[in-house]
Protein backbone atom coordinates (compact mmCIF):
# COMPACT_ATOMS: atom_id res chain seq x y z
CA UNK A 1 0.00 0.00 0.00
CA UNK A 2 2.72 2.42 1.31
CA UNK A 3 4.49 1.14 -2.33
CA UNK A 4 1.68 2.38 -4.33
CA UNK A 5 1.23 5.61 -3.06
CA UNK A 6 4.54 6.46 -3.19
CA UNK A 7 5.15 5.47 -6.92
CA UNK A 8 1.88 7.46 -7.92
CA UNK A 9 3.29 10.40 -5.68
CA UNK A 10 7.07 10.19 -7.15
CA UNK A 11 5.47 9.84 -10.75
CA UNK A 12 3.06 12.23 -11.23
CA UNK A 13 5.16 14.87 -8.97
CA UNK A 14 8.61 14.11 -11.76
CA UNK A 15 6.28 14.69 -14.62
CA UNK A 16 4.64 18.09 -13.16
CA UNK A 17 7.48 19.29 -12.15
CA UNK A 18 8.97 18.39 -15.58
CA UNK A 19 5.98 20.35 -16.86
CA UNK A 20 7.60 23.30 -14.64
CA UNK A 21 11.30 23.57 -15.46
CA UNK A 22 10.17 22.88 -19.62
CA UNK A 23 7.27 24.72 -20.58
CA UNK A 24 7.39 27.52 -22.65
CA UNK A 25 3.66 29.12 -21.05
CA UNK A 26 4.06 30.89 -17.38
CA UNK A 27 0.19 29.68 -16.58
CA UNK A 28 1.25 26.44 -17.32
CA UNK A 29 4.45 25.97 -15.59
CA UNK A 30 2.84 27.88 -12.35
CA UNK A 31 -0.34 25.58 -12.13
CA UNK A 32 1.77 22.63 -12.63
CA UNK A 33 4.18 23.70 -9.88
CA UNK A 34 1.37 24.22 -7.53
CA UNK A 35 -0.14 20.37 -8.44
CA UNK A 36 3.77 19.12 -7.57
CA UNK A 37 3.61 20.67 -4.12
CA UNK A 38 -0.09 18.79 -3.11
CA UNK A 39 2.14 15.46 -4.71
CA UNK A 40 4.91 16.46 -1.94
CA UNK A 41 2.72 16.71 0.81
CA UNK A 42 1.71 13.23 0.07
CA UNK A 43 5.23 12.01 0.69
CA UNK A 44 4.94 14.34 3.96
CA UNK A 45 1.72 12.20 5.17
CA UNK A 46 3.38 9.10 3.95
CA UNK A 47 6.83 10.01 6.03
CA UNK A 48 4.65 10.20 9.45
CA UNK A 49 5.30 14.38 9.56
CA UNK A 50 1.68 15.23 9.13
CA UNK A 51 2.44 19.09 10.46
CA UNK A 52 4.97 19.78 7.91
CA UNK A 53 2.46 17.97 5.11
CA UNK A 54 -0.35 20.53 6.42
CA UNK A 55 2.14 23.76 6.45
CA UNK A 56 3.31 22.39 2.93
CA UNK A 57 -0.21 22.42 2.10
CA UNK A 58 -1.11 26.35 3.56
CA UNK A 59 2.16 27.62 2.66
CA UNK A 60 3.05 26.70 -0.49
CA UNK A 61 0.16 25.71 -2.34
CA UNK A 62 -1.90 28.46 -0.69
CA UNK A 63 0.11 31.87 0.37
CA UNK A 64 3.47 31.26 -2.29
CA UNK A 65 1.37 29.90 -4.85
CA UNK A 66 -1.19 33.07 -4.60
CA UNK A 67 1.46 35.57 -4.48
CA UNK A 68 3.14 33.94 -7.96
CA UNK A 69 -0.21 34.79 -9.53
CA UNK A 70 -0.79 37.73 -7.78
CA UNK A 71 2.84 38.92 -9.55
CA UNK A 72 2.34 36.97 -12.70
CA UNK A 73 -1.13 39.77 -13.23
CA UNK A 74 2.02 42.46 -13.59
CA UNK A 75 3.36 40.96 -16.07
CA UNK A 76 2.05 39.54 -19.69
CA UNK A 77 1.44 35.69 -18.97
CA UNK A 78 -0.91 35.22 -21.98
CA UNK A 79 1.92 34.76 -24.58
CA UNK A 80 4.60 32.26 -24.92
CA UNK A 81 7.95 33.03 -23.40
CA UNK A 82 10.81 32.87 -26.02
CA UNK A 83 14.16 31.46 -24.57
CA UNK A 84 17.42 31.98 -26.54
CA UNK A 85 19.55 28.86 -25.80
CA UNK A 86 23.21 28.81 -26.67
CA UNK A 87 24.48 25.40 -26.27
CA UNK A 88 21.76 22.43 -25.51
CA UNK A 89 24.41 19.73 -25.06
CA UNK A 90 26.85 21.73 -22.80
CA UNK A 91 23.66 21.87 -19.93
CA UNK A 92 22.82 18.35 -20.52
CA UNK A 93 26.43 17.58 -19.55
CA UNK A 94 26.44 19.78 -16.81
CA UNK A 95 23.09 19.06 -15.59
CA UNK A 96 23.75 15.36 -15.53
CA UNK A 97 27.07 15.58 -13.86
CA UNK A 98 25.60 17.70 -11.09
CA UNK A 99 22.78 15.19 -10.70
CA UNK A 100 24.87 12.33 -10.34
CA UNK A 101 27.09 14.29 -7.40
CA UNK A 102 23.63 15.23 -5.99
CA UNK A 103 22.23 11.70 -6.11
CA UNK A 104 25.93 10.29 -4.29
CA UNK A 105 25.43 13.35 -1.81
CA UNK A 106 22.10 12.26 -0.35
CA UNK A 107 22.58 8.57 -0.85
CA UNK A 108 25.31 8.95 1.91
CA UNK A 109 23.62 8.98 4.75
CA UNK A 110 22.55 5.48 4.27
CA UNK A 111 26.52 4.62 4.56
CA UNK A 112 26.42 6.48 7.66
CA UNK A 113 24.82 4.18 10.65
CA UNK A 114 26.75 5.11 13.55
CA UNK A 115 24.05 8.34 13.81
CA UNK A 116 22.10 9.21 16.84
CA UNK A 117 19.58 10.57 16.94
CA UNK A 118 19.13 14.38 18.89
CA UNK A 119 15.61 14.58 19.39
CA UNK A 120 13.74 11.39 19.42
CA UNK A 121 10.02 11.09 18.17
CA UNK A 122 8.29 10.70 21.52
CA UNK A 123 5.71 7.79 21.59
CA UNK A 124 2.23 8.38 22.37
CA UNK A 125 1.93 11.96 21.01
CA UNK A 126 0.98 13.30 17.68
CA UNK A 127 3.46 14.55 15.63
CA UNK A 128 1.88 18.10 15.81
CA UNK A 129 2.41 18.07 19.56
CA UNK A 130 5.78 16.59 19.54
CA UNK A 131 6.62 19.38 16.62
CA UNK A 132 5.51 21.48 18.93
CA UNK A 133 7.40 20.40 21.79
CA UNK A 134 10.72 20.68 20.21
CA UNK A 135 10.13 23.82 18.41
CA UNK A 136 9.20 25.80 21.36
CA UNK A 137 12.40 24.15 23.97
CA UNK A 138 15.21 23.59 21.42
CA UNK A 139 14.59 25.59 18.19
CA UNK A 140 12.93 28.80 19.62
CA UNK A 141 15.90 31.10 18.85
CA UNK A 142 16.09 29.64 15.25
CA UNK A 143 11.53 29.88 15.33
CA UNK A 144 12.02 33.75 16.58
CA UNK A 145 14.24 34.56 14.00
CA UNK A 146 12.09 33.37 11.17
CA UNK A 147 9.23 35.45 12.29
CA UNK A 148 11.91 38.92 11.91
CA UNK A 149 12.74 37.23 8.74
CA UNK A 150 9.58 37.08 7.31
CA UNK A 151 8.49 40.51 8.71
CA UNK A 152 11.28 42.04 6.84
CA UNK A 153 10.32 39.81 4.33
CA UNK A 154 6.91 41.63 4.45
CA UNK A 155 8.02 45.00 4.65
CA UNK A 156 10.57 44.66 1.73
CA UNK A 157 7.60 43.19 -0.30
CA UNK A 158 5.89 46.37 0.17
CA UNK A 159 8.45 48.65 -0.48
CA UNK A 160 9.71 47.10 -3.59
CA UNK A 161 6.28 46.34 -5.12
CA UNK A 162 4.66 49.67 -4.08
CA UNK A 163 7.17 52.15 -6.16
CA UNK A 164 6.02 53.84 -8.67
CA UNK A 165 2.71 52.35 -8.30
CA UNK A 166 0.78 55.02 -10.28
CA UNK A 167 2.26 54.05 -13.16
CA UNK A 168 0.81 51.00 -15.29
CA UNK A 169 3.06 47.98 -16.20
CA UNK A 170 1.08 46.15 -19.08
CA UNK A 171 0.32 49.12 -21.39
CA UNK A 172 3.17 50.51 -23.19
CA UNK A 173 0.84 53.26 -24.84
CA UNK A 174 0.93 57.00 -23.42
CA UNK A 175 -2.72 57.12 -23.13
CA UNK A 176 -3.51 61.19 -23.75
CA UNK A 177 -5.70 62.37 -21.04
CA UNK A 178 -9.14 63.17 -22.22
CA UNK A 179 -9.28 66.51 -20.35
CA UNK A 180 -6.38 67.75 -21.25
CA UNK A 181 -7.79 67.45 -24.53
CA UNK A 182 -10.59 70.19 -23.70
CA UNK A 183 -8.69 71.98 -21.67
CA UNK A 184 -6.10 72.43 -24.86
CA UNK A 185 -8.74 73.02 -26.70
CA UNK A 186 -10.86 75.64 -24.70
CA UNK A 187 -7.71 77.87 -24.83
CA UNK B 1 9.02 -1.98 0.53
CA UNK B 2 10.13 1.50 0.45
CA UNK B 3 12.98 2.85 1.82
CA UNK B 4 14.85 5.68 2.65
CA UNK B 5 17.07 5.24 -0.33
CA UNK B 6 13.38 5.71 -2.82
CA UNK B 7 12.73 8.82 -0.88
CA UNK B 8 16.41 9.72 -1.36
CA UNK B 9 16.91 8.53 -4.64
CA UNK B 10 13.77 11.23 -5.77
CA UNK B 11 14.83 13.72 -4.18
CA UNK B 12 17.72 13.77 -6.17
CA UNK B 13 15.99 13.28 -8.96
CA UNK B 14 13.43 16.10 -8.66
CA UNK B 15 16.52 18.42 -7.00
CA UNK B 16 18.23 17.26 -10.69
CA UNK B 17 15.22 18.36 -12.43
CA UNK B 18 15.00 22.43 -10.71
CA UNK B 19 18.78 22.22 -11.38
CA UNK B 20 17.93 21.88 -15.15
CA UNK B 21 15.72 24.77 -14.59
CA UNK B 22 17.61 26.69 -13.31
CA UNK B 23 20.58 26.16 -15.45
CA UNK B 24 18.45 26.58 -19.06
CA UNK B 25 15.95 29.34 -17.83
CA UNK B 26 16.14 32.45 -19.42
CA UNK B 27 13.07 34.05 -17.89
CA UNK B 28 13.31 34.99 -14.22
CA UNK B 29 10.23 34.20 -13.52
CA UNK B 30 10.42 30.56 -14.94
CA UNK B 31 13.51 30.86 -12.88
CA UNK B 32 12.06 31.17 -9.81
CA UNK B 33 10.02 28.37 -10.02
CA UNK B 34 12.89 26.32 -10.87
CA UNK B 35 14.28 27.44 -7.39
CA UNK B 36 10.96 26.36 -5.99
CA UNK B 37 11.23 22.48 -7.24
CA UNK B 38 14.73 22.56 -5.55
CA UNK B 39 13.99 23.69 -2.31
CA UNK B 40 10.77 20.93 -2.28
CA UNK B 41 13.46 17.98 -3.25
CA UNK B 42 15.47 19.34 -0.47
CA UNK B 43 12.73 19.32 1.94
CA UNK B 44 11.27 15.30 1.07
CA UNK B 45 15.29 14.17 2.20
CA UNK B 46 14.67 16.21 5.38
CA UNK B 47 11.74 14.36 5.97
CA UNK B 48 12.54 11.08 5.08
CA UNK B 49 16.27 11.10 6.77
CA UNK B 50 14.13 12.10 10.20
CA UNK B 51 11.59 9.64 9.73
CA UNK B 52 14.66 7.05 9.14
CA UNK B 53 16.37 8.24 12.38
CA UNK B 54 13.65 8.78 14.20
CA UNK B 55 14.64 12.20 14.98
CA UNK B 56 12.52 15.67 14.62
CA UNK B 57 15.18 17.85 13.39
CA UNK B 58 14.71 16.33 9.77
CA UNK B 59 11.25 18.21 10.02
CA UNK B 60 12.22 21.08 12.04
CA UNK B 61 14.71 21.91 9.24
CA UNK B 62 12.04 21.73 6.18
CA UNK B 63 10.15 24.30 8.60
CA UNK B 64 12.84 26.77 8.33
CA UNK B 65 13.52 25.97 4.55
CA UNK B 66 9.77 26.61 4.30
CA UNK B 67 10.10 29.99 6.07
CA UNK B 68 12.99 30.75 3.96
CA UNK B 69 10.98 29.93 0.81
CA UNK B 70 8.41 32.01 1.68
CA UNK B 71 10.31 34.95 2.23
CA UNK B 72 12.55 35.04 -0.87
CA UNK B 73 9.28 34.69 -2.97
CA UNK B 74 8.05 37.99 -1.19
CA UNK B 75 11.30 39.68 -1.63
CA UNK B 76 12.06 38.54 -5.22
CA UNK B 77 8.74 39.36 -6.79
CA UNK B 78 9.04 42.95 -5.57
CA UNK B 79 12.60 43.17 -7.51
CA UNK B 80 10.74 41.45 -10.18
CA UNK B 81 8.56 44.12 -10.42
CA UNK B 82 10.69 46.75 -10.06
CA UNK B 83 12.88 44.94 -12.72
CA UNK B 84 10.16 44.91 -15.09
CA UNK B 85 9.06 48.72 -14.58
CA UNK B 86 12.75 49.23 -15.35
CA UNK B 87 13.69 47.16 -18.39
CA UNK B 88 9.89 46.16 -19.43
CA UNK B 89 10.92 42.52 -20.09
CA UNK B 90 12.17 39.39 -17.64
CA UNK B 91 14.18 37.94 -20.14
CA UNK B 92 17.90 37.32 -18.83
CA UNK B 93 19.54 38.03 -22.04
CA UNK B 94 17.62 41.73 -21.88
CA UNK B 95 18.00 42.64 -18.21
CA UNK B 96 21.96 41.51 -18.64
CA UNK B 97 24.14 44.93 -18.77
CA UNK B 98 27.50 43.51 -17.94
CA UNK B 99 29.20 42.14 -21.34
CA UNK B 100 31.44 39.42 -20.60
Amino acid sequence: MEAIAFYVFAISTVILFGITALSKNVLYAMTSLAAGMVMISGFFFLLGADFLGVVQLIVYVGAVMALYSFAMMFFDATKDIKEKHGNPALVFLLGGLMALVFVVIFSAPIIGENMEALYPIVDGVGNAQAVGMVLFTKYLVPFEVAAIMLLVAMIAGIILAGKKMDKSLTTTVIEENPEDEILKESR
Amino acid sequence: MIGISHYLILSGILFSIGFMGVLRRKNLLMLFFATEVMLNAVNIAFAAIGNYYGDLSGQMFAFFVIAVAASEVAVGLGLLIVLYKKYGSLDLDVIATMKG
